[in-house]
């Protein structure tokens, strides 16, 4: 069928996700956060969990992350989601559990929350957006930010004596053996979109079959806070990113 | 049948209770004096008689996490810490409180500031009464006495917690923690079922389960007109529980010309020193508040009127007496005594306290 007679046809071939809501997001254009939510709502009709799932939503960019897909949420405080995940888990032990966090929520202040509910093994997906940056409070540096790049907190560049090292938080947590599945996957290219939705249907397996805790790391543009077009960012991402936070399972058992 | 009484601490009581209470869930991490609480609960292994859920959290503040997420979920969820520890669960004491969800918070209080002691205090009064976390909100706090209230209060913290949506606290001194005494402990009853919880907690974020639209636990507004507006539903919360779950217990006041004001282990001791008095010809009576939020003022606004002057005891530099002065408006002297750092006074000492500052008491 080409495009011609699918439009003749009107044959529905995508559309709008039923369980992402008919809104506006707060999110910027270009961001990634869009395409991962749009996975989500995907994933979740198709796998017929609306019911059970909840999502815990972090503080920062996706702190609103509940206004948008349709499942209960719970909203944690910065870095805590895990800790919420795991309560949620252990009482409600046949729901779907999801985290939703960036690098500075995952990887700095919850750096604890995240290691210990992954090294308990918790039942839960974590999702984690890594941009290299924190979007939402205007740009500073983020656990994850690269040596040399330019933040409102590292103007001159992260440097490595003073600001530490970029963390690679998902090879830390690969090694646990609470983990049964951590990989790294992108979403810059329709290639890498169905990628990183296999990644996220197997950590939602996983979850449901209690096999431990999946992390599935999303190596993310932020374009308003790297201050490069959405096509730059993409470019500017595969470009420096994926050589210090490289694409595969770190973790597949 | 005749009631079974045991013997135990006020620790281990309160494990015994919260098992017995149908409680859902417990989320700690060890710190003296409390960490009884915990190792009870581990060693009664209640997930295998009641399905409740036991975790040692990797520090304070996931725990309280962990009871904000069990909670949001409608669940009869608590956690317990002595004084450092309470200090760092406070974010998520206001996170719950801020949310509307119901919990249950125990703190045995040891003698600080900082790292401090882990001997018993009350120096945490301000800190459990006046808020603790960021942000405009209110904890109800029981404080117990005896090791039986430990117990009792387990019960009455959770139902006045998911009766007004809001955490509750039982604030205890070390000693009444550490302490053994005679308890019975509340008859058992089952956990709630899933169907009891989402007709109990319809707010609560469970899974949808056929349900039209999706719960959201969430304390955050970043539109002022609504923010104000659920500062204002709060408020109005704190209202009716002042209006309606104010305890305290009063002994000797009938005929009293004098007034001792103390919570926890202290009210005993003072007791015992009013008991003195009286042999010595001094009419001295007790307030003991059982809710230090909210606090009893009123009544101590009438007995203002009836004695000569208050003496607040506390294990502090002197936090409850603020709350004495404000609701006695001034009427008659109020003075503290306190000993601070883990020393606990004896009924002497409160004795001597009260003839030093009310000398034309002894006729």
């Amino acid at each position: 069928m080409n495009s011609e007679e699918i439009i003749k046809n009107g044959t529905i071939v995508y559309q709008r996700p039923r369980l992402l809501d008919e809104r506006n997001t707060h999110y910027c254009p270009g961001c990634s956060h869009g395409v991962v939510h749009r996975i989500l709502a995907e994933l979740i009709d198709e796998m017929g969990i609306e019911d059970k799932t909840v999502g815990v939503a972090p503080v920062g960019c996706a702190v609103f992350a509940y206004n948008y897909i349709d499942v209960d949420w719970v909203e944690a405080a910065h870095g805590r989601a895990p800790a919420v995940a795991t309560a949620l888990s252990r009482l409600n032990p046949e729901d779907v559990v999801f985290t939703y966090q960036g690098d500075g929520d995952l990887a700095a202040i919850g750096t604890a929350e995240t290691i210990h509910a992954a090294n308990r093994g918790e039942n839960i997906v974590i999702i984690f957006i890594n941009n290299a940056i924190y979007g939402m409070t205007g740009g500073q540096m983020a656990p994850t930010t690269l040596l040399g790049q330019k933040t409102a907190t590292t103007p001159y560049g992260r440097r490595a004596d003073l600001n530490g090292y970029p963390v690679k938080m998902s090879d830390i947590l690969a090694t646990l053996d609470g983990t049964c599945y951590v990989t790294r996957q992108a979403v810059h290219t329709p290639a890498a979109v169905r990628k990183a939705k296999a990644a996220i249907r197997k950590a939602f397996e996983n979850a449901i079959a209690k096999r431990g805790t999946s992390v599935v790391e999303i190596v993310s543009t932020c374009n308003s806070g790297w201050k490069l077009t959405p096509v730059q960012s993409n470019e500017w991402m595969a470009k420096n990113m994926f050589e210090k936070y490289p694409l595969g399972d770190l973790k597949n058992i | 049948m005749a009631e079974e009484v045991k013997l135990m601490k006020g620790n281990e009581a309160i494990a015994h209770a919260a098992i017995r209470y149908g409680c859902d869930g417990y989320f700690g991490y060890p710190i003296t004096p409390q960490s009884e609480l915990l190792e009870t609960l581990e060693d009664l292994m209640p997930w295998e008689s009641t399905g409740m859920v036991v975790l040692q959290a990797e520090s304070e503040v996931a725990a309280i996490n962990m009871v904000y997420g069990g909670a949001a979920s409608g669940k009869a969820v608590m956690t317990s810490s002595s004084s450092p520890g309470v200090s760092l669960k406070q974010e998520g004491i206001s996170y719950i409180a801020a949310a509307e969800l119901p919990a249950l918070i125990v703190n045995v209080m040891r003698g600080g500031p900082g790292l401090g002691t882990i001997q018993p205090s009350q120096a945490d009064y301000f800190q459990a009464t006046k808020g603790g976390g960021h942000g405009d909100y209110h904890l109800i706090v029981l404080a117990p006495a005896t090791v039986q209230e430990m117990a009792d209060f387990v019960g009455l913290g959770f139902d006045l917690a998911f009766k007004y949506r809001t955490p509750a606290m039982i604030l205890a001194d070390g000693i009444v923690g550490q302490m053994m005494e005679k308890v019975v402990l509340p008859e058992p009853r089952a956990r709630r079922t899933d169907a009891e919880i989402a007709e109990q907690c319809p707010w609560a974020a469970t899974g949808r389960h056929g349900r039209a639209h999706r719960n959201v636990v969430t304390s955050l507004e970043l539109e002022p007109a609504k923010m104000e507006v659920n500062n204002i539903r709060l408020q109005e919360t704190y209202s009716r529980i002042a209006a309606s779950e104010v305890r305290y217990k009063e002994y000797h006041t009938e005929d009293a010309e004098y007034l001792i004001v103390a919570f926890g282990t202290v009210a005993r001791i003072s007791l015992k020193a009013i008991e003195d008095a009286r042999a010595a010809g001094i009419k001295v009576g007790l307030l003991r508040p059982i809710t230090l939020w909210p606090f009893p003022s009123e009544r101590l606004l009438e007995l203002s009127k009836q004695v000569k002057g208050i003496l607040t005891v506390e294990l502090n530099a002197g936090q409850m007496i603020e709350d004495v002065k404000l609701a006695t408006e001034f009427n008659v002297p109020v003075h503290h005594f306190g000993r601070m750092g883990g020393i606990v006074p004896n009924p002497g000492e409160v004795y001597d306290a009260l003839v030093k500052h009310f000398p034309e008491a002894i006729k």
